[in-house]
């Protein structure tokens, strides 16, 4: 059994973002790290292709100037291969364009039987690239699954809903999108991350896809105006002394919560 | 300008989301909604808050929304009435269907919007990022339909005393390969008190409450407040309550008088969906935490000691 984990590279969480005053997208440029989101698709695959005794797991990522840090974190926890797609065309990029380039690096990686996805990423979080990979490539799918076992042909699913969770099943090949928490992901071992350096990694352009057109002139958007939101008050900001919570107690008094 | 709504209904009326995108949509135009199911319950509803007419598909006999829904609308701009605008709530559903429809339709999405107006044919929508503190506008260009998904509570939902809609039938139609997927069971869990999206105090717990035992606390801090339980998506993730508590992006988004925080260190992910509390109370270990950033009171403290005193205060009482 051969999955395909879609993973992405993004500037490191605890730092704070910031956009690039030029063109107004997230500034990526500094190091990046593997999105701790799709970690949990890669371990799922992972452990699906040890379950099913054969296959590989294969990464697909796009990222600006030829970053692959974050995909070696991935192949040193254990998947085989990946595809980059990084071209400085791709600045700019709408989610749709996104799911073109990613699926069209799937296909160069000749599919696999079952695609996955994180529900969003930590950084852009628009959430919608999975399920439009699904539809480029004609895929069934299957979004928000907080369990996933293979049997024979098919993927039995729970997926996470507003009022609680449905079993879903799906044929193969099929695209899954896998909450965060659904696994635990390994850490990387000392082997992994050593064997991680060697193991190959395909950096190819959009073009080179023959996606186009990308970044700016496909997105079918523009940023008119980027603005800072009203400021909430500051607040009192005091240090438990063991007593803090009278503090508690006298504010809901005076918003009358009792 | 003609503008669909993407109308969702639970327990035999519209969602609150539905109605708040259908208030909206009406000062941009004229409005359609589009149900992925049987109308026939919630009909009268949607033509209450301002649809003229209503397409439903019928029910979706186990597809997932996303693929079939999406057909059917676009089976129906291929027949030939094509919005301007498609309006969607920003949720499981929402998410998956303009998913599926923005690539049938070769059309961009704009997704975590609070905010959209109309300027003669420029539309543009207000995106909040890094948790809140900046706000994008973007236009859209090209030609539509513009396809928009807006968080939940970004708009106030008014009726407008409208008639009943026509209701068109818009059936799914053969999706092929893509409708592989069948739900086979459905499973609801069971919620007591106020429901979390609409309680007028809201008390959530995060990793910093170090172990599931220990939500307890935030239930029984809730109740005493007559409010509802909450939670970050870290222990959600982590599995120690159901997800439909999570509060957040990919939670509920919640506007109560007041949000306690209780071991929440505030991610972006958090608190977009917090935020707009009248009244914030922060309580957490580390000074540095984001949540002190717009919380109203803050305590810089353990929740193990701070949350059992002012429990046992409020049952004193």
């Amino acid at each position: 059994m051969n999955v395909i984990v879609c993973v992405k590279q993004i500037p490191d969480p605890a730092s704070p973002g910031a956009l690039d005053p030029g063109s107004n997208t997230l500034k990526r440029d500094g190091k990046l790290i593997l999105d701790e989101s799709d970690s949990y698709g890669v371990e799922m695959a992972l452990q699906l292709v040890d379950k099913a005794g054969g296959g590989e797991v294969s990464l697909v990522s796009m990222a600006p100037n030829g970053e692959v840090s974050g995909m070696r974190t991935a192949l040193a926890m254990g998947a085989a291969k990946g595809v980059l797609v990084s071209d400085p065309a791709l600045q700019g990029s709408d989610a749709l364009t996104t799911a073109k380039v990613l699926a069209a690096a799937i296909t160069r990686l000749g599919g696999a039987d079952l695609i996955l996805a994180a529900t969003e990423s930590s950084d852009g979080y628009t959430g919608t690239v999975p399920e439009q990979i699904a539809e480029v490539l004609g895929l069934p799918s299957v979004t928000f699954a907080k369990k996933v076992t293979v049997e024979g042909d098919g993927v039995h699913v729970e997926r996470q809903t507003e009022a609680g969770y449905d079993e879903v099943t799906c044929p193969l090949p099929a695209l899954v999108s896998v909450t965060a928490g659904v696994v635990e992901p390994r850490y990387p071992s000392f082997k992994g991350i050593m064997a991680a350096k060697s193991k190959p990694v395909d950096t190819v352009t959009a073009a080179d896809l023959g996606v186009t057109p990308v970044g700016w002139a496909g997105a079918n958007q523009k940023i008119v105006n980027v603005g800072q939101a009203e400021a909430r008050g500051a607040g009192e900001i005091i240090e438990d002394d063991g007593e803090a919570y009278t503090k508690i107690v006298s504010f809901l008094e005076n918003l009358k919560v009792i | 300008m003609n503008v669909w709504v993407f109308a969702q209904e639970a327990a035999g009326a519209p969602t609150s989301a539905t109605l708040e995108l259908l208030t909206k949509a009406r000062s941009l135009g004229t409005v359609t909604a589009f149900v992925g199911g049987d109308a026939s319950a919630i009909a009268g509803a949607l033509g209450e808050y301002g649809a003229s007419k209503v397409y439903a598909t019928g029910d979706l006999g186990g597809k997932l929304p996303g693929v079939a829904v999406s057909a059917a609308m676009k089976a129906v701009i291929d027949g030939g009435d094509s919005p301007d605008i498609i309006l969607f709530p920003q949720n499981y559903e929402g998410r998956d269907i303009v998913s599926r429809l923005s690539v049938k339709l070769d059309r961009t999405v704009l997704t975590n919007n609070t905010d959209i107006s109309a300027d003669g044919d420029t539309v543009t929508v207000t995106t909040p990022i890094f948790g809140g503190n900046t706000l994008v506008t973007s236009a859209f260009s090209g030609s539509g339909p513009y396809l928009a998904v807006f968080r939940p509570k970004s708009f106030a939902a008014e009726p407008a005393g409208g008639g009943a809609p026509e209701v068109v039938s818009a059936p799914v139609p053969d999706l092929g390969a893509t409708g592989g997927a069948t739900v086979r069971a459905v499973h609801v869990e069971e919620t007591h008190g106020p429901k979390l999206d609409e309680a007028a105090v809201v008390v959530s717990g995060g990793r910093g409450l170090g172990e599931a035992a220990k939500y307890e606390m935030v239930e029984t801090l809730a109740k005493l407040l007559k409010g509802a339980p909450g939670a970050s998506r870290a222990i959600v993730d982590a599995g120690w309550v159901p997800y439909s508590y999570q509060v957040g992006q990919t939670g509920k988004v919640v506007k109560p008088g007041v949000y306690i925080a209780a071991g929440i260190s505030g991610a972006t992910q958090h608190m977009v969906g917090m935020k707009g509390a009248k009244n914030i109370i922060a309580i957490n270990k580390d000074k540095e935490a984001p949540i002190f950033g717009i919380a109203d009171l803050g305590i810089v403290g353990d929740v193990h000691k701070v949350l059992p005193k002012l429990i046992e205060a409020l049952q004193n009482r």
